[in-house]
């Protein structure tokens, strides 16, 4: 399978879609075809998790998290502002 | 690994030996640019500054321009002055050291413009004359200090030439050379990350007191929402919160620990990763990193910057295949190609590998278009 999506840092838990899939479309982000199942039609360049988040566990990308899970995520889930909480920056 | 450049006075190495021809003040500029018209081999740098600011711009003008005609890549330099300004040649001659050919000549001194003109052109044929004389020897990659800029990003900057030209710096860093990050507007929301990569903790106060006057800034000029909120065209493009945004900004640095804070045109004096204080305006960061001794810029692009500079190889980094292919003059390298496929480590050595070419002379796209832009940053009016 060709690779339609991209994980930036090895420590990521989502990765970012370079072309659209459909909801049950594989997210394939490495060449030898690691992948999931999406559970949700997602667009090029939004976010699948590649694992299970629990709510409140942190989401990472670029090897650094970017908020955490507003609810509890599953691999192939479409990751944006519905599910993710901003970090509250700390001074 | 090594590459061959010009070794300098004060102990740095150019990549490239350019004679430069520069105004002290803006009312200087028509005489430089018609010396750089009858000499063609010169660089020529005009600007608005050296007169009429505040102290706080003044003192980051000539900072700026000592530092560039102190710059390694610079073989030597005649400095152009009007005589009543406030930036007089002299200062920045001064200000830049010992041990380079610097001219100066003075538009008041001289009998007027056409006087100036002639002989800034014997003075300027002389230097080139000179320069042609150095000659490039091996030096390690210690030796280089590359400038990470972005420049009409796009939604794939952040997938694919950022942590393209960030592969660049960890490689360039972990071989004893230096890389500047700059762009504050763009650093918004990652304070937390960053402050935890500081080497200690006085760079780490340093770096969130400038991101906290800045984002004052920010917000007296765009108003109390400024800091907080990301574009509903961010977020269409799938991006989630302003740290994601912004990391894919920082991401250009790599992931070594910063080791330095400068103020805009400061020269480090650490080696490794430092940040330096420059707005996101493309063509005010890179003339404020040159100056602090970058000798090459490594430039993102998503939409399509054509932009370079008269003193430093700027390598223009596509986002995206379709730009790449759009305009193929204006850009050096495809890091568009991760989206079909290609890792990160093969796309990252392969600009290394450019880097390496472009230090021992190879030209970049800005070079070969004749895109020289240069800007001082200002921070207040002109009076």
């Amino acid at each position: 399978m060709k690779p339609n999506a991209l994980l930036i840092d090895p420590s990521d838990n989502v990765v970012t879609l370079l072309h659209q899939v459909p909801a049950g479309g594989s997210v394939v982000w490495i060449a030898e075809g690691e992948f999931v199942a999406a559970r949700q039609e997602i667009l090029a360049g939004h976010k699948a998790a590649i694992e299970a988040i629990a709510p409140g566990g942190e989401i990472r990308k670029y090897g650094y998290p970017i908020g955490a899970a507003g609810e509890a995520i599953a691999p192939g889930d479409w990751v944006h502002t519905h599910n993710l909480e901003a970090v509250r920056r700390s001074a | 690994m090594s590459f061959m450049g010009y070794p300098r006075a004060d102990g740095r190495v150019g990549v490239r030996n350019h004679v430069v021809v520069m105004s002290s003040v803006s009312c200087a500029n028509a005489v430089v640019e018609q010396i750089g018209r009858a000499v063609p081999e010169v660089k020529t740098v005009t600007h608005t500054e050296g007169c009429g600011r505040g102290p706080q711009d003044v003192s980051m003008t000539l900072r700026t321009l000592a530092n560039l005609a102190a710059h390694p890549n610079v073989a030597s330099v005649l400095i152009v002055g009007l005589g009543c300004e406030v930036i007089k040649n002299e200062l920045i001659a001064t200000q830049a050291g010992e041990g380079k050919a610097i001219e100066r000549i003075g538009i008041q001194q001289s009998g007027g413009t056409p006087k100036t003109v002639a002989a800034g052109i014997e003075i300027a044929r002389r230097l080139v004359a000179e320069a042609a004389r150095h000659e490039r020897q091996e030096f390690g990659l210690k030796h280089l200090t590359l400038a990470m800029e972005c420049g009409g990003s796009d939604g794939f900057s952040g997938l694919t030439a950022n942590p393209t030209v960030g592969w660049v710096a960890d490689w360039l860093v972990g071989r004893g050379g230096s890389v500047i990050l700059s762009e504050l507007t763009e650093f918004t929301g990652t304070e937390p990350i960053l402050s935890e990569r500081c080497v200690d903790a006085e760079v780490r106060h340093k770096l969130l007191a400038l991101l906290e006057r800045h984002g004052e800034l920010v917000k007296q000029e765009l108003g109390p929402m400024a800091h907080t909120v990301i574009a509903p065209g961010n977020q269409e493009g799938g991006l989630s919160s302003i740290q994601e945004k912004s990391l894919g900004c920082i991401r250009k640095g790599g992931s070594t620990a910063i080791q330095e804070i400068l103020d805009y045109a400061e020269r480090p004096t650490q080696r490794g990763l430092c940040v330096m204080n420059t707005p996101g305006s493309d063509i005010f960061s890179i003339t404020g990193m040159i100056a602090g001794g970058a000798q090459i810029v490594l430039f993102t692009t998503g939409r399509g910057s054509p932009a370079g500079s008269p003193i430093a190889p700027v390598v223009k980094v596509a986002s995206n295949t379709p730009l790449f292919e759009a305009m193929p003059d204006d850009m050096d390298f495809d890091a568009g190609r991760i989206v079909i496929g290609m890792s990160l480590e093969a796309c990252g050595a392969e600009l290394a590998e450019l880097v390496v070419a472009v230090a021992n002379g190879g030209s970049t796209a800005p070079e070969r278009t004749g895109t020289e832009l240069f800007a001082i940053q200002t921070v207040g009016s002109a009076f």
